[in-house]
């Protein structure tokens, strides 16, 4: 008796706190088009599959009154469950508790959460739902974020880590997303910024709104802050399920390989890629063509659109893919796009994740502000990327590849271990007008016919160096290959470079140029 | 054959190296704004903030590292400073006005 006695308090005791800020702060938050923060975990993991810690943690504030105020489990949950089986830790702020604001206890939950899924070399997933610091316990609540700070740093590259913006999430919050691998966003919901719109109001007199200034949007086409953008909540989901599908659990695993299935009829690599480099086409629809099934998992899809990043399998193994997108900016490289394809050619280094590199680019794009804009050490990014990574490094070289864009985008001089180049490429110092307009200078103006000249010296420049082949005469292209011989070769190289092993000059760290 | 790509088509003409790429544009790409050549005889708020004194008058003559302009910006008073030696041809700012970022707010001659 005295034992149902005790397991029926125990389920009393659950039971309350499990109702988080009560049945009126529930309602507020689905009037917002918000879920609860266990519903939210619930959503993300595998049925029954969520084991909760630190329910019964309280806070021990005793200053402003709090020592009158009851905060269930301190606003935030933590635990452990899977994802298609396999394990992740997650803690959900309760918007309905507080605010789900920071205060000492609450960090507590999160830190410890922290230590568990790197102790236990597993994925953390943090959904953020706050007002931030929690004003009335001071500093304790300052420790807290810098205390989750040190760990998502000493975390980073160990286990991946990702933020779920689902909600408010201001001021120093929004660092510990910064530090983190990936960032999804939900339209209308997320809201992150440093200061937030009335603070801009009363110091510099600007007037925006919140959305404008750090919507879920914003942060996916502007500032490059998130990574998934979603339309609700559960496309949200869907989207980091099916993320983690994809990547290891953790830096000393290789991603699950999964069954290989061909790519799907409709796209013919023969035909997507016009010969005339100056016309542009999607580069997805060539990836589309490469992958297992044809299917591309996009990362940043709205942000520095020029650079097409994210993952699909080749032979069932995870792939990371980094193509210049002609259809966009005619796929050069610039300050966004140099710092997007640089941070994930890291992301695939740190997680074992072999790369391919489909180039056609005409370059770095010129201009003042891209100058001003420190367009040399943003670009200076993915040399280092791509020097720097020990993962299996294949590049197609579809169209043209001109100047420094050639020897950014994963070249042989950067010790890609497989260049293939189509019968269309193109490397050259620059493009054929470019070319003939500074060897051929005097000639083109001490012609009795300026225009003329200028052609023929267009056609012979062409007809000398716009192919593959004196790349390929020096050996820094390893085959010319057909388009729709792509595949077979890249699955070949991908199996050849399995067991790759190169050792690199020991050192504390590089000094990337960020 | 697949397109991923019917929902927009416009294109327009990126030139890089003498040679016209067929693309789209980005938005960053077409509000980038021209650059404008520093001129130091024009004194700009270096941060959106508030007049809080003008200590000058038009026609004056002023000295290298006469104090000008009070502007006061995230709770600090910035006194700005006259950067040569001239007249001060025009003050583009009253008291109390709140200005933008780059705001011409003193022309000298």
């Amino acid at each position: 008796m005295a034992v149902e006695k005790k397991i029926r308090e125990l389920q009393e005791k659950r039971s309350k706190i499990l109702l988080g800020g009560g049945v009126q702060a529930i309602e507020k938050q689905k009037a917002m088009g918000k879920r609860t923060a266990r519903e939210r975990i619930m959503a993300l993991l595998d049925k029954n599959s969520f084991n909760e810690y630190d329910l019964f943690v309280e806070h021990d504030a005793r200053d402003f009154d709090m020592e009158n105020k009851s905060l269930p489990s301190d606003g935030v949950i933590i635990g452990s469950g899977t994802i298609y089986g396999a394990p992740v830790a997650v803690f959900a702020q309760d918007f309905t508790v507080a605010g789900g604001s920071l205060g000492l206890m609450h960090s507590r939950k999160i830190t410890k959460i922290m230590d568990h899924a790197l102790k236990m070399r597993m994925p953390l997933i943090g959904i953020n739902d706050s007002g931030g610091a929690r004003i009335q316990e001071g500093v304790n609540s300052l420790a807290g974020y810098g205390e989750i700070f040190f760990r998502n740093t000493i975390s980073s590259g160990v286990i991946p880590q990702i933020s779920v913006i689902l909600g408010p999430c201001a001021g120093g919050a929004v660092y510990s997303p910064a530090l983190t691998d990936f960032v999804f966003v939900v339209d209308n919901i997320s809201k992150m910024f440093i200061t937030g719109p009335e603070v801009i109001k009363t110091v510099l007199g600007e007037e925006i709104s919140m959305e404008e200034l750090g919507g879920a949007r914003v942060h996916s086409e502007v500032t490059g802050n998130a990574h998934f953008f979603a339309k609700s909540e559960d496309e949200c989901f869907g989207q980091i399920k099916r993320l983690i599908s994809f990547i290891p659990r953790n830096n000393s695993l290789r991603a699950k390989v999964s069954e290989t299935h061909e790519p799907l009829n409709e796209y013919h690599l023969d035909k997507i890629v016009p010969d005339d480099p100056t016309l542009p086409y999607d580069v997805r629809d060539v990836i589309m063509a490469i992958v297992d099934k044809s299917d591309f998992f996009e990362i940043m899809e709205h942000y520095a659109r020029n650079i097409v990043i994210g993952f699909g399998r080749m032979g069932g193994r995870t792939t990371g893919f980094v193509a210049n997108q002609p259809l966009e900016m005619a796929g050069v490289l610039d300050v966004d796009s140099s710092d997007k394809a640089a941070r994930f050619i890291r992301y695939c280094d740190a997680f074992n994740i072999p790369i391919i590199t489909l180039v056609d680019l005409p370059g770095y794009l010129p201009g003042i502000d891209q100058e001003h804009a420190g367009v040399i050490r943003h670009g200076a990014k993915v040399l280092y990327a791509y020097s720097e990574a020990t993962v299996p490094k294949l590049t197609v070289i579809l169209r043209k590849a001109y100047g420094g864009g050639y020897i950014a985008m994963s070249s042989r001089h950067l010790r890609a271990d497989f260049v293939f180049a189509w019968p269309t490429a193109e490397i050259a110092v620059m493009g054929p007008e470019g070319a003939a307009n500074i060897i051929f200078r005097k000639e083109i103006m001490s012609s009795d016919d300026p225009d003329k000249t200028r052609k023929q010296k267009v056609e012979e420049y062409k007809a000398k160096f716009a192919n593959p082949y004196v790349a390929a005469s020096r050996g820094y292209i390893d085959a010319v290959i057909e388009p729709s011989e792509t595949r077979r070769f890249l699955l070949h190289a991908m199996q050849v470079s399995e067991n790759k092993t190169v050792t690199l000059p020991d050192k504390k760290h590089g000094l990337p140029p960020f | 054959m697949k397109q991923t790509t019917d929902k927009d088509k416009r294109l327009g003409i990126l030139n890089i190296n003498s040679t016209d790429y067929k693309t789209r544009l980005s938005t960053r790409f077409l509000n980038r704004k021209p650059y404008q050549p520093s001129d130091p005889g024009t004194i700009l708020s270096f941060i959106p903030g508030t007049i809080v004194d003008i200590l000058v008058k038009r026609g004056q003559k002023v000295k290298k590292g006469d104090d000008l302009i009070i502007l006061e910006a995230m709770k600090m008073q910035n006194r700005l400073k006259c950067p040569a030696d001239g007249t001060i041809k025009k003050i583009g700012v009253k008291k109390g006005d709140k200005v933008a970022k780059g705001s011409v707010l003193i022309e000298l001659k």
